[in-house]
């Protein structure tokens, strides 16, 4: 299998095909079976297709399949089995979310800044999320999620932090 | 409290039309309500886990599909709680007592010593058996009670109280929607819709379409013309081909400016309600006209459905709001009998009321019976939700209040003149679905007769203001001959007259140097919304001080319907380049609410929705369809444009539930109309309120 073209995506390496200009949402949605990262626009103007490349979140509509080649991709489908995980955790604590569309997009977008362990305001958070629209107006609660999951994760942090000391 | 029987219950009176026990001894509950993303179905499940004394994970709820649950119409207007809730609390009611009488026949004791706990049969306290052993004599054909015995207030919720949204995490991180079905073999479809559904197809080249990357068949009927292909991508790839290759013939009767066009009847007002003769006292009179445009109802995942005929047979799944009505509609287009048609609700975008599900379930059924027996997945494109989805109707509404030499309002009267705001399929007895016209076998849709007001109006919905102002009438003028598509969003007339009646009334507040809060608690119409805007009072006081000059505040406040929840709101504002909206402080009352936290949810959610219609957004035509192509053409409201929300609830628990979903958009966009009004000094009243409105406004003052 001499120069195929590969990329990990949640954990998994898979075959990409280097003659396709397929846009990623939807080799992820319908090759690969990941339906958690929505076709909301195909434009790039609504975020609902946001997906983590080699840590940065990117709209995956505009993104070609090839063009991933060698990179790592994560998509909401990570948290299936991380219900600990101090954003889904914190979405459900505020129950930050309505019809949910949108949501999988907000997570990703959300889980590249919490990982980069960045110290953002409440601002900083909003505007960072202003690629991501959401319909139903749910924001308020969203941006309270985030923010008590960077609370979550910091405790989470500061132990282990202090041993290494 | 007063036991009155939901309609419902009227339509579906026996046991087993709200319930059945399965093989396994598991209790399944029927629901005609749809899960739309504002919890309903979790409120349901949390009623039913209340009144029947079992745990809510225990319970399943099967929501609306036409060949198992009750018909309970559009879940629409915020109503599945006042009915459909109130419903299934006296199907439930009525299983409780079979339950305990069962039980107290076979322990040979009173029913009366008996209770239901946690899923048991208690003794006086004591653990007897658990409610699967006599499930299976439960007689579904009994009927329910008149007047089943629901729950005293002071009963309820002591075992279960809230829990959070059962679907929140499925869609959080799963595939629970329409758009993300997969079934063997499917195929997908894209339809190829025209700007305006009256124009027909003049060329189209269907050899060189059917020749595109993945098309499988190339579907044509009149103006009807949609592709089926091996994938998503290549079908939406497919039909924007068609769609940029094709001409089509355009209708005649552009309207450039459709607030111009409402304003600039001529024919006859109807008076839709009058309470006295609001022109009995002569003296002054003060008035207010506001209007807003088309708005899209926005939702961000397209329309979607999918179809299968199989020998005749057809079977949908769609995220519309009614899928008996959408049954219907679909049976007058292919002409077939009603029972050949199953219609299965499943999860979809957020919708805030009529778009484009509906008419994609019919693009998704017309290319499926291309392809016996196959599944056929039909997803709108982005153009096509702004093209070929119905949008919020525009509307222009003009008060006038009478003043009293006192500074009192002592007459009212409203004038609505606006296209009609509800056109969901089988309104005036035709299908109202879009590809139904395209078809070569065309069904026009009937003139709308917009919504009856024993269902709250739609136009002249909220005309009434919320107030004890004497005498009110309320004329409305529908207006048919624009060539858009206009059906119900969220709070259909409520949120412009809301505003314009909200609007004048500070208007004449600002006149008498009166506190514009204080004004209207002098002219509250009972003490529940008066402890409401006192409330409001008391929780704002603070935030109207030490304003800047660029600042104000203002508030709206109504009950919706004139009868469901009541809802105040009091905003800050910033005016600089454009209004920034910096606070926000709600007081509502909803009488019950079963999910304190999603109720405020709801509320939360229609002010922020609510604030982005009034500030930024309209429709843009070229006078015969709309010319957005994208959301850089319509802009929302942003995360970094919410402003602080503060929602409180008034818990009245003994009272009857009342909905929530609609009642905060119209008085959230009279505070910011009026906050505005306050900063400025100046009224802007044609939404939305851009920057531009305002610049346009202050030059037009100062002449």
């Amino acid at each position: 299998m001499q120069g195929e073209l590969r990329c990990t995506i949640n954990g998994v390496v898979h075959a990409i095909d280097s003659f396709s200009s397929e846009p990623l949402l939807f080799f992820l949605r319908d090759k690969i079976g990941l339906r958690s990262t929505r076709y909301g626009c195909g434009q790039g103007t609504c975020g609902s297709c946001t997906v983590i490349i080699d840590g940065e979140a990117k709209m995956s509509c505009e993104t070609i399949t090839k063009d991933v080649s060698g990179k790592t991709i994560e998509t909401a489908e990570v948290f299936e089995n991380q219900h600990e995980h101090p954003l889904v955790k914190s979405f459900i604590e505020f129950q930050a979310g309505q019809c949910g569309y949108c949501l999988p997009g907000i997570l990703m977008a959300s889980k590249s800044l919490l990982d980069k362990k960045q110290n953002l305001s409440r601002l900083e958070i909003a505007q960072a999320l202003d690629a991501n629209l959401c319909r139903c107006g749910v924001h308020s609660r969203i941006l309270d999620a985030i923010e008590k999951a960077y609370q979550l994760s910091n405790e989470k942090k500061a132990p282990n932090e202090k041993s290494s000391a | 409290m007063k036991n009155q029987v939901p309609k419902p219950l009227l339509d579906y009176p026996k046991l087993g039309d709200w319930l059945k026990v399965t093989p396994e001894k598991k209790l399944v509950f029927f629901s005609g309500r749809v899960e739309l993303g504002q919890g309903n179905i979790t409120a349901l499940i949390m009623m039913i886990s209340d009144e029947l004394g079992i745990e809510p994970e225990k319970i399943s709820l099967q929501t609306a599909r036409t060949d198992m649950t009750p018909n309970e119409g559009f879940t629409a207007g915020s109503m599945s709680i006042v009915h459909g809730g109130q419903s299934l609390r006296s199907a439930v009611a009525t299983l409780r007592q079979q339950i305990l009488n069962i039980s107290a026949s076979r322990l040979g004791v009173d029913a009366l010593e008996l209770n239901l706990s946690n899923g048991q049969i208690l003794q006086k306290g004591s653990f007897c058996f658990s409610i699967d052993e006599v499930l299976d004599q439960i007689d579904l054909s009994s009927e329910i009670a008149a007047g089943a015995k629901i729950k005293e207030p002071s009963q309820r919720w002591v075992e279960f109280r809230e829990i959070e949204r059962v679907d929140l995490l499925e869609r959080m991180t799963g595939a629970p929607f329409v758009h993300d079905m997969i079934e063997e073999g499917m195929l997908f479809g894209a339809p190829v819709h025209p700007a305006n559904m009256y124009s027909k197809l003049l060329t189209l080249d269907v050899i060189a379409l059917s020749k595109r990357p993945g098309v499988i068949k190339v579907v044509q009927d009149g103006s009807f013309v949609g592709v089926l292909a091996t994938s998503q991508r290549f079908a939406l790839e497919a039909a924007e081909w068609a769609r940029e290759k094709s001409e089509w013939k355009e209708i005649d009767g552009k309207i450039e400016n459709p607030i111009s066009h409402l304003v600039s009847q001529s024919h006859d007002f109807e008076i839709v309600s009058e309470t006295g003769d609001v022109n009995k006292n002569s003296g002054e009179w003060h008035e207010l006209t506001v209007s807003r445009p088309y708005i899209f109802h926005g939702s961000i995942g397209p329309a979607a459905a999918v179809a299968k005929w199989e020998n005749e047979r057809l079977t949908v799944w769609t995220h519309s709001q009614g899928v008996f009505q959408l049954r219907d509609a679909l049976a007058g287009v292919f002409e077939t009998a009603e029972e050949n048609i199953t219609v299965i609700h499943k999860a979809g975008s957020g919708c805030y009321g009529h778009n484009g599900a509906d008419d994609a379930a019919l693009d998704a059924a017309i290319l499926a019976r291309e392809v016996e027996g196959i599944p056929v997945k039909v997803i709108w494109s982005r153009y096509d939700e702004f093209h070929a989805a119905p949008m919020g109707a525009a509307m222009s509404t003009k008060s006038r209040a009478h003043l009293d030499q006192d500074g009192y309002i002592t007459a009212f009267d409203v004038e609505v003149t606006s296209v009609p705001h509800s056109s969901r399929p089988g309104t005036g007895g035709t299908p109202n679905l879009r590809s139904a016209v395209l078809i070569k076998n065309s069904k026009l849709p009937a003139k709308s007769p917009d919504v009856p007001a024993m269902r709250g109006g739609g136009a002249e919905r909220n005309a009434v203001p919320s107030y004890d102002f004497g005498p009110v009438r309320v004329k409305k003028r529908l207006v048919h001959d624009l060539p858009f598509r206009a059906s119900a969003l969220r709070s259909l007339g409520a949120y412009n007259n809301v505003i314009v009646n909200e609007g004048l009334i500070d208007e004449i507040a600002h006149r008498n140097g009166e506190d514009p809060l204080a004004f209207r608690i002098k002219h509250c119409v009972d003490d529940r919304s008066k402890e409401l805007l006192l409330r409001l009072d008391s929780e704002t006081k603070r935030y109207k001080e030490n304003l800047k000059e660029s600042q104000g505040w203002g508030v709206g406040y109504a009950r919706y319907k004139g009868i469901s929840g009541l809802c105040a709101v009091f905003v800050n504002v910033t005016v600089d380049e454009g209004v920034v909206v910096d606070n926000v402080v709600s007081v509502s009352d909803v009488g019950e609410a079963i999910s304190p936290d999603g109720v405020k949810n709801q509320i939360e959610g229609g002010i922020v929705q609510s604030i982005s219609w009034t500030l930024k957004e309209a429709v843009k035509t070229d006078g015969l369809s709309t010319t957005v192509d994208s959301w850089f053409d319509y802009p929302i409201i942003k995360f970094s444009e919410i402003p602080s929300l503060n929602t409180i609830l008034i818990e009245r628990p003994s009272e009857k539930p009342l909905g929530a979903a609609e009642i905060s958009q119209g008085p959230a966009g009279a505070a910011v109309s009026n906050a505005v009004r306050h900063a400025l000094g100046v009224r802007i009243t044609e939404l939305p309120i851009t920057r531009e409105a305002i610049i346009n406004s202050l030059l037009s003052n100062e002449i």
